[in-house]
């Protein structure tokens, strides 16, 4: 770089001749040079600023562009991203044998708020505690002017209470489609169909979710879109449903009994007719599950499938059938009944003195401990464990049921000798009415195991032989005898040939032993006996029939009354036949010649 | 010729100070400001009825006291604008350190309104955000530095500036507010471009800020949340920027008509930060493209007037007057239109605010002073030469 010296020795030196102050070229030239740097920066920050203002014009320019590309171009209504997959609210009806619909759905609406539309926040609070009574005003007028932004009013409403907020115009108030699950016979078999609530659910649709009975063991089933809508048919009959649930309620009443229950199955197939348990409830609106008290003593409790209850005599035909079954015992083998029976510390006694000896049949007919004590003795107790096995009281029954599976029975800790009597005569062994019925029908139906089932149409083979087919029509004629001349002798219902086994077992103590005017009655019974066709067991909790002098809690005095109602209402319904002795007509005789 | 000179009345040696302030005045620009107040108030009359709305006060409670903060900053502008550069200067570095103090005690006193930053001094009647009023001083003492270190023998005030522009973009991230701090930086960057920086500085100072703002990003949450949301490609329609899209777009050319929009019911800050949106939605893309248009020509029109200036530090301030005004405008109205990522920036003099328009009402003043023409020393120079 040249560089102009500051003091150029040719101009001082001239200067000087001059006689002029050289200082004045040295400051000039500093000037000059001071200058062309600030000319030379003004420049470039000219350029600069140029720079800078069209970069300013470019931004401003972009920005315009844009907003012009923006304005130009269509709305598009803004869609709320779905996460996860679509809630799918249907879910299958379900009928009974008939098709008559047990549970359906209703389309109703749900109410919400989203309080940052809303007009008048306070009003439409005070409008909805009209409409509904039970919200709170305070409340919902703090959640309304509060930061939320979505509320749960309700989650079903009618449809006059839909308009009703309708009226109240409020652009903050929003209802959402529901499909809610309506049980139209109320509380008709409420065990059986348990009932549903909502699952996942946002404003367009919620799942509807079985909590209890076959809504949740087929809870997966009936929310399945592949069976396109098929409804699921129950074995149930809605009519002979309804009619044993009135004579079970009324019968009840009458036995002042706290609750009961009934089964009534076909013997052949398993198939459950009517099942019910009371009290009940209904399935529209589900009670919440008690937090106090015996679960066993909730409406929700399914005594016919969740409860295990030593059921008593009920139990000595299946000791005779085994006897029978092993060649052990006929139906004529006398049997020492003298009383009372010691094993150890442990005395057995009848309820009456029966004499000295009777007759298997009599053991049954009469009711003797003694007697069924005796033979269960001649069986053992390994095979007596096989047999209830075979008969399916060793575990849970396998009904439909969201409740079955947890009903597992209760056995003796050790299959003892002393076991073995008890259980001979129903003690010591806890099983549900469920498994009761599914035994009986396996002895009624010639033999073959019965598995008790709630679904109509499944096919199932026919059971293993449990016992032979002449030996169940032994124990048939037996039961049928309890009723001509034994302990259930009010179960005589003309034209229907009624068979069956009452048991009256007294109720154990939550500490051991057992209560002396406690008892469970039970009656089971097969009709007609002579062709088999259903099996009902009916129980009765702490009946007392107290008419006469004396109160009489025995389950020929409650529950045989009871069921001998039933049958007699329900066999018609069953499309059963009466069938009567034929009688000599007047002039006519069977001549042979 | 005695009576000619005794008793004639004095002849004034200098011009009236208001005919040569009106003379050598930038029109344009001072036209263009109050053109933009006008729009503010327009827009104010839709977009500040919701907030009244909400707080239980007169609809038009809002727009009153615009005119009441914006009549004030108007005065406060022409006041300024009157002064010359030397008296611009020592306002501004007065300024500067009142306005750095305010922001120190920020942590102290400040209030944060609920937003989770604290930025505002709140006084009952009015808040007062100090960063606003810092931006004109800063400007100025940065230009001051700038300037003296052109001079023989002067300090190195480019360091000296550089130190002071990051104490105060400390401050700002600290409150957080990282919009007004990268203003900050950027407006000490156009300075320093303006003074003749080094073109290899320019490209590693670029670097830098990349390099910053990924550290922010990594480093804040709330930096990183409003990132993220800009570099999200769907516009999720439940954001403001959802809300602000929509609204450009039911806008159209011409607009929905007057009162009829609905983004300012739905966006919180729709009569500060997205103004814009309500003035797109109710007026259509013309009024939006003539916001624009007044702003730009403010920012080239002093830029412009700036190139013939031949004091250093008139030159530099004004540009970083002219800029910092521009930029925020600019990433205001960005923002709307999804250029930039989501930052609480307001439009000067349209925005609602008193500080906000106050703050403006200063800088334009002292752009305006800076910008008035004046010699440029041609006469001077012509005379300096002579010994040639």
């Amino acid at each position: 770089m040249i560089r102009t010296p500051l003091r150029p020795l040719a101009r001082v030196l001239s200067a000087r001749e001059r006689g002029e102050n050289p200082d004045t070229i040295e400051r000039e030239n500093r000037r000059q040079r001071r200058e062309a740097v600030s000319d030379a920066a003004r420049g470039r920050a000219e350029i600069r600023l140029l720079l800078l203002g069209a970069a300013f014009v470019a931004g401003f320019a972009t920005i315009g562009v844009r907003m012009a590309a923006l304005a130009v171009s269509q709305p598009i209504e803004p869609q709320i991203a779905s996460s996860g997959d679509a809630i799918l609210a249907s879910r299958a009806d379900i009928l009974d044998r008939n098709g008559r619909v047990l549970a359906t759905n209703l389309l109703t609406h749900s109410l919400y708020a989203q309080p940052q539309e809303m007009i008048d926040p306070a009003r439409v609070a005070r409008e909805l505690v009209v409409i509904f009574p039970d919200l709170d005003a305070a409340r919902l007028t703090a959640d309304f002017t509060g930061s939320r932004k979505f509320i749960w009013i309700r989650k079903k409403i009618s449809p006059v209470q839909m308009q009703a907020v309708h009226d109240i115009g409020d652009p903050g108030l929003l209802f959402g489609p529901r499909e809610m699950r309506l049980y139209p016979n109320g509380e008709l078999a409420a065990h059986v169909l348990g009932g549903a609530s909502f699952g996942r659910e946002d404003v367009a649709s919620a799942e509807v979710v079985g909590v209890a009975g076959v809504e949740k063991a087929f809870d997966g089933w009936l929310r399945d879109p592949a069976n396109n809508g098929a409804p699921l048919r129950l074995t149930l009959d809605l009519t002979v449903q309804a009619t044993l649930e009135e004579v079970l309620a009324d019968g009840m009443k009458l036995m002042k009994a706290k609750a009961a229950s009934a089964v009534l199955m076909h013997v052949g197939s398993g198939e459950i007719i009517a099942i019910a348990s009371l009290p009940d409830f209904d399935p529209n609106a589900r009670p919440v599950p008690p937090t106090t008290g015996e679960a066993g003593d909730s409406p929700l409790f399914n005594r016919a499938v969740q409860g295990v209850y030593e059921l008593g005599s009920t139990f000595k035909v299946f000791a005779v059938a085994q006897a029978l079954e092993l060649g052990l015992v006929t139906p004529a083998t006398m049997i020492d009944t003298r009383g009372p029976l010691v094993w150890g510390k442990y005395r057995i006694n009848d309820f009456h003195d029966y004499g000295a000896r009777l007759s298997v049949t009599d053991v049954i007919v009469q009711s003797s401990n003694i007697g069924a004590a005796r033979i269960a003795m001649l069986i053992g107790a390994e095979r007596q464990r096989a047999f209830m096995d075979a008969l399916g009281f060793l575990s849970p029954t396998p009904v439909e049921l969201a409740e079955a599976p947890g009903a597992r029975p209760l056995l003796p800790p050790n299959w003892s000798e002393l076991s073995t009597m008890t259980i001979a005569y129903g003690h010591g062994l806890s099983a549900s009415p469920l498994h009761l019925a599914t035994a009986y029908a396996t002895l009624a139906n010639g033999g073959h195991r019965v598995t008790p089932t709630l679904v109509l149409g499944a096919a199932r083979p026919v059971g293993e032989a449990v016992i032979s087919p002449a030996n169940s029509e032994a124990m048939m004629s037996m039961l049928r005898q309890v009723v001509t001349r034994g302990t259930a002798s009010f179960a005589e219902v003309p034209g229907y040939a009624v068979g069956g086994k009452t048991g009256t077992a007294d109720k154990p103590k939550p500490g051991g032993g057992y209560y002396d005017e406690k008892v469970l009655a039970t009656f089971a019974a097969v009709f007609p006996a002579h062709a088999p066709e259903y099996v009902l067991v009916l129980s009765l909790d702490e009946p007392v029939e107290d008419s006469g002098s004396v109160d009489r809690r025995t389950a020929g005095w409650t529950a045989v009354p009871v069921g001998a109602e039933l049958i007699r209402r329900a066999a018609p319904l069953l499309g059963l036949r009466p069938t009567y002795a034929p009688v000599a007509g007047p002039g006519l005789s069977l001549a042979r010649n | 010729m005695t009576e000619m000179v005794f008793g004639t009345a004095p002849v004034r040696a200098v011009e009236p100070v208001l005919p040569r302030w009106w003379r050598t005045l930038d029109k344009w620009t001072l036209g263009a400001v109050l053109g933009l107040f006008a729009v503010g108030i327009l827009l104010g009359l839709a977009a500040s009825v919701p907030l009244a709305e909400k707080n239980g006060l007169p609809p038009f409670y809002y727009v009153t006291r615009q005119l009441i903060f914006g009549g004030a900053a108007i005065v406060v502008m022409l006041a300024i604008s009157m002064l010359s550069p030397p008296q611009v200067r020592r306002l501004g570095v007065l300024g500067f350190v009142a306005a750095f103090l305010a922001l120190a005690l920020l942590p102290v006193f400040g209030t944060d309104f609920g937003k989770g930053a604290v930025r505002w001094f709140s006084f009952g009647f009015a808040s007062v955000q100090p960063a606003e009023f810092l931006k004109p001083g800063l400007v100025v003492l940065v230009a001051w530095f700038m300037a003296a270190a052109q001079d023989v023998g002067g300090p190195p005030g480019r360091r000296y500036s550089l130190f002071i522009t990051l104490v105060v973009v400390g401050l700002l991230a600290a409150q957080p507010d990282f919009g007004q701090a990268a203003l900050v930086l950027f407006i000490w960057c156009v300075i320093y471009f303006v003074s003749g920086a080094p073109v290899v500085l320019l490209v590693g100072l670029a670097g830098l800020t990349v390099l910053g703002g990924f550290g922010a990003y990594s480093g804040s949450e709330h930096f990183a949340r409003r990132i993220d949301g800009y570099l999200a490609s769907e516009i999720d329609p439940r954001t403001q920027i959802g809300y602000a899209t929509n609204a450009i777009q039911e806008g159209g050319l011409f607009g929905v008509g007057v009162g009829e929009g609905t983004v300012k019911w739905q966006l919180p800050d729709a009569h500060t930060d997205f103004i814009i949106a309500v003035a797109a939605e109710e007026y259509g893309l013309v009024l939006v493209l003539a916001i624009v248009l007044l702003y730009a020509a403010i920012v080239a029109m002093s830029l412009y007037r700036l190139t013939g200036e031949r004091d250093i530090f008139t030159r530099l301030a004004g540009t970083g007057l002219a800029c910092a005004f521009g930029v925020q405008a600019f990433i205001n109205m960005g923002v709307a239109v999804r250029l930039l990522p989501a930052k609480g920036m307001t439009l000067p003099f349209v925005s609602y605010g008193g500080s906000s328009v106050i703050a403006s009402g200063i800088a334009m003043g002292m752009l305006l002073a800076l910008t008035r023409r004046r010699p440029r020393g041609q006469f001077g120079e012509i005379l300096a030469r002579r010994g040639r």
